[in-house]
């Protein structure tokens, strides 16, 4: 009994231990809640509401690029969507059966459909289908009450009514990449799509608009349960580019003749790009959805370089098409008047080595009009050997060579202008006169651009430092607006001299002997002057000289001659100039020059320049429009 | 074996004066407490009775007659049955083990038909009846006797590491620190419970290799919760903003963004005093906090009261092991402590959990009727 009393007695100390223990214990949680739910509760309430409310971007579309007369190059498409929400639709299975019934589905397309089903919230829509077409959608849309959970979104996708012809110079969209990611929030959008190339990247910034938002109020797994507010997007600027999608469908479909060949058209007075042409060409469609392997493959290795813009990429040795160049920065030097003469025997001897004309019994005594006339070597040699190539280096600077021009569209090549200087630079050894000879010629280390040989025309018809450009800030042209010139400095020629090399290359084509004779313009007032240009693409050797020139089909492709030739028009009062270059085509007057001729022929009846075509034109060649109709879903 | 007790001025109870000697002042709170709960659960499903506050309810009405019969029953009997309910529950335990299926990624239900039985939380029950018999058969000398401290720590801990190893910490540190208020309130003497606190110590290295990786996961948050708000400290870290953005009055019944909106884990079971936190705000959880402490106050009282040694321990083995619940629930929830994951007894939505609460009261009820009974050593009468 006195142990139970005892025993009690501890037990009952020891109890109160206990609860005292309990009690503090209780009070630290007490103080713990007190200071979650009181001291800091302003703090936690506004993180609830960050959990709650959730900003989900929406992006605007993108701009359009129209030509200067507002047909549409570049637009959105609707593409509809067919997809499916696993928590709605019950039976995936059976629902898959009855959409297959309506339209193609195939077992690859089943099988990740239900796969990204099971890695997904039951509640996120699922892509069965992208890109179905009106008569799908219809057949779908009519079974939608026997498809539960199924439904058609709609979004919109960059669409090039054009395709290939275009894709050169607007280029493509696609998605972000790691390094374009800036402080716009909507490159971080799943789906946004960016420019990568052509005017869709140099004018980005316009085309792309501005983000709206939309504030939802969300769970916990992202399950939207309502709207609480929204501010619209600001779609993005139409963008309207210089170009004449007529002229520019002619000269593609004048150019389809040709393997490989890069021209351009450009009003010489604005310095617009009225049709640039680099063939072959690539889909834009297909960049901006994925590209196989084996396409990018294809188009990476293709010889001909169909991913390249060969106006304003591709450098090449301008040939021919210098001299004019070479004939003005002599005249100017004064190592030349009107009435130099040399004398051509068919070559000309420097030291132990000897240049070949490329006629081979020479073309005898002549002047400099005759020498462009006739596109004389050995008369060039000559010129170039008392000029100098520095001095002939600055002129042809003047002229646009030897860097870029501008162009707002990305990709130029800045070609190359050899000085003395930039030899010593780059190989260490000095100059030899004979390499000033062969750049008289436009050969050698002489590279240019298509674009740069026509902004060459372009500036000695002229007389200004024309900067070509293919993105009009003036808006589409109205009709009959003929558009002031944009302030170009003059350049520092004398006038007399300017005309004097203007009449060789009018002699090129209009007088009997003249290279191109045959590609003139025979219609009243609009005949052109140009020069031919055919720049080796291989030495020719001693050997092959001894057993005669073989013919251009006998050769390998690869190594046969560029053709390239330059020319404007109307030669009287020169508006518009065209540059051609015809990859291993042969002779530049033969095949360069009847398709310069063509284009010039067709822009001057046309004239674009000066003369905006009434609507019902442009409206013929605007692209059937989308079907726009409300889809629910 | 009940042999006809003697009578020294005292007899048997009847049936009508035992039921008029429970505590209906503890069954009235715990009522209270179970109503909240339902409540809250109606809240936690956005406003309807299902899926959880209709079940609920009715596994508190079965518990709640449950746990009268058991306070009803003989103290005699319990007594008696002990070691059986213990070496049941035991084996259920083990059954787990070798039957169980996974569930929650942890082997803790064994399926009996009727209900999903989840034994760990019985284990609880049936440890502090048998402890309360050991320590009650115990003489005053013997507490002082390290042999005599074998047995009992084999009954705690051979469960202790069942428990842990299907994984449940949390129902395996309830254990263990039940028992040692069980020890410490039997009377053991402090120089032998200090020797076995610090045998302890030295087993947490050994212990810390039996947790599984999210087990440590969960200790490493809760020593920098910040660190992973994302991964294994999301619960913890939406737990608080629920409970802080619940302020003073709460945001009201019904009205709780970041349970409604799915922010919290396990919103009707470990994590539900945070919805009822968010939707009361501080003065409602205050108010569930100061009901919790009077149900364990009146505990330690009809414990205190009891006239036998045994009954004492079980009351205050019941007390505490429903202190514990409590305190490590609301400490979890709150980020005080690693996220172990026990129920809040009486609120979170589970039947187990709910049976042996109610069977830990009805025990006690049991205590508090038979107050005035006398047991000897062996568990004769003594009147």
């Amino acid at each position: 009994m006195q142990q139970e009393i005892q025993r009690r007695k501890l037990l009952t100390r020891r109890a109160a231990v206990l609860a005292l223990g309990q009690a503090t214990l209780v009070a630290g949680l007490a103080g713990r809640m007190y200071q979650l739910q009181i001291l800091d509760a302003a703090g936690y309430k506004v993180l609830a509401d960050e959990n709650r409310i959730s900003m989900r971007l929406l992006a605007p579309p993108r701009g359009r690029i129209l030509d200067r007369f507002g047909v549409a190059l570049a637009g959105n498409r609707q593409n509809y969507r067919l997809v499916i929400v696993a928590e709605q639709a019950g039976d995936l299975a059976k629902t898959l059966d009855a959409l297959a019934r309506l339209i193609a589905l195939d077992d690859e397309t089943r099988h990740r459909v239900l796969h990204e089903v099971r890695r997904k919230h039951s509640f996120v829509p699922v892509v069965v289908r992208d890109n179905l077409s009106w008569d799908e959608m219809a057949r779908v849309e009519v079974a939608i009450p026997e498809l539960p959970g199924v439904s058609i979104e709609q979004g919109l996708t960059r669409n090039y009514p054009f395709g290939e012809t275009l894709a050169h110079i607007l280029g493509y969209v696609g998605a972000v990449s790691e390094r374009e990611l800036g402080s716009d929030p909507l490159l971080e959008l799943p789906d946004f799509r960016v420019g990568k190339s052509g005017i869709e990247k140099s004018r980005d910034l316009e085309l792309r608009g501005h983000a709206g938002n939309r504030q939802v109020e969300v769970n916990a797994l992202g399950r939207v349960v309502r709207e609480l507010g929204r501010t619209e997007p600001t779609p993005g600027r139409d963008v309207v580019s210089a170009l004449d999608m007529t002229m520019q469908d002619f000269v593609t479909r004048r150019c389809s003749s040709e393997e490989s060949i890069a021209c351009v058209a450009l009003d010489a007075v604005t310095g617009e790009v009225i049709a640039l042409v680099s063939s072959p060409s690539f889909d834009p469609a297909a960049f901006s959805s994925r590209l196989s392997r084996a396409m990018w493959q294809q188009l990476a290795t293709d010889p001909r370089k169909p991913l390249s813009n060969k106006v304003i990429s591709g450098i090449y040795p301008p040939g021919s098409t210098f001299k004019p160049v070479v004939a003005l920065a002599a005249l100017e030097a004064g190592v030349l008047t009107p009435q130099t003469t040399f004398f051509c025997p068919g070559s000309f001897t420097l030291g132990n080595a000897t240049f070949h004309c490329w006629k081979h019994g020479g073309h005898g005594t002549l002047r400099v009009r005759d020498a462009i006339k006739e596109s004389c070597d050995v008369f060039f040699y000559n010129t170039a050997l008392r000029l100098g190539i520095d001095r002939l280096a600055a002129t042809a600077r003047q002229f646009g060579y030897g860097a870029v021009l501008g162009l707002d569209i990305p990709g130029e090549r800045p070609g190359l202008i050899p000085t003395r200087a930039w030899k010593l630079a780059t190989t260490g050894t000095p100059w030899q006169h004979g390499e000033t000879l062969i750049a008289g010629i436009g050969q050698g280390s002489v590279l240019a651009t298509p674009l740069q040989i026509a902004v060459m025309a372009a500036r000695l018809v002229t007389g200004l430092t024309v900067v070509p450009r293919l993105v009009r800030d003036n808006g589409v042209m109205a009709a009959g607006e003929d558009p002031a010139a944009p302030d170009f400095a003059p350049l520092d020629f004398n006038p007399t001299l300017r005309a004097l090399v203007m009449d060789g290359m009018n002699a090129v084509v209009n007088e009997r002997g003249g290279t191109a004779y045959a590609a003139r313009i025979a219609e009243p007032g609009m005949a052109m002057g140009g020069k031919s240009g055919t720049s080796q693409v291989r030495r020719i050797s001693e050997a092959e000289r001894e057993h005669g020139l073989r013919k251009p089909n006998q050769i390998p492709w690869k190594d046969r001659d560029h053709a390239l030739f330059v020319g404007f028009a109307p030669v009287e009062a020169p508006r518009y100039v065209c540059a051609t270059l015809v990859e291993h085509g042969g002779f530049g007057s033969e095949v360069a020059g009847p398709i310069v001729r063509d284009v010039l022929l067709e822009i001057q009846r046309r004239d674009p320049g000066r003369r905006a075509p009434d609507a019902n034109s442009v409206a013929a060649f605007a692209a059937p429009p989308a079907p726009s109709r409300n889809v629910g879903g | 074996m009940a042999n006809p007790l003697p009578e020294i001025g005292r007899r048997e109870q009847t049936l009508l004066e035992k039921a008029r000697s429970i505590s209906w002042g503890l069954v009235a709170l715990i009522c209270l407490v179970a109503v909240f709960g339902v409540g809250v659960l109606y809240s936690a499903a956005d406003g309807n009775m299902e899926p959880w506050a209709t079940k609920q309810t009715i596994r508190f009405v079965i518990s709640l007659m449950i746990m009268l019969a058991c306070a009803l029953l003989d103290i005699r009997y319990w007594f008696r049955a002990a070691y059986w309910i213990y070496t049941a529950v035991l084996a259920l335990v083990v059954a787990v083990d070798l039957r169980g299926f996974v569930g929650m990624g942890a082997q803790r239900w064994i399926d009996l038909g009727v209900i999903q039985l989840q034994p760990s939380e019985l284990m609880n029950v049936a440890l502090v009846l048998a402890l309360a018999r050991y320590f009650h058969g115990l003489a005053n000398e013997d507490l002082g006797r390290i042999r005599y401290l074998v047995a009992p720590a084999v009954m705690v801990l051979l469960p202790a590491a069942l428990v842990l190893k299907q994984p449940d910490l949390g129902t395996a540190i309830v254990l263990l620190l039940c028992s040692a208020a069980l020890f410490f309130v039997a009377g053991v003497r402090l120089r032998l419970l200090t020797l076995i606190g610090a045998a302890a110590g030295a087993a947490i290295p050994l212990a810390w290799r039996f947790l599984r990786d999210y087990q440590k996961n969960r200790i490493y948050t809760f020593l920098d919760p910040d660190s992973d708000p994302l991964g294994a400290g999301y619960h913890i870290l939406q737990s608080k903003i629920a409970l802080g953005s619940g302020g003073l009055f709460g945001k009201g019944f019904l009205l709780g963004t970041q349970s409604h909106l799915n922010f919290l884990p396990e919103k009707q079971t470990d994590f539900i005093f945070t919805t009822l936190a968010e939707e009361f705000g501080f003065i409602g959880s205050m108010v569930l906090l100061a009901i919790y402490s009077l149900i364990i106050a009146y505990c330690f009282a009809i414990a205190l009261r009891s006239t036998n040694h045994f009954g004492r321990l079980v009351g205050l083995g019941i007390a505490t092991n429903f202190f514990l619940y409590v305190f490590i629930n609301t400490a979890m929830v709150i980020g005080v402590i690693p996220v172990v994951g026990v129920p809040l007894p009486l609120i979170s939505y589970g039947g187990t959990a709910m049976l042996a609460a109610m069977f830990g009261f009805g025990l006690l009820v049991n205590v508090c009727v038979h107050r005035e009974v006398r047991l000897n050593r062996s568990g004769e009468s003594q009147l």
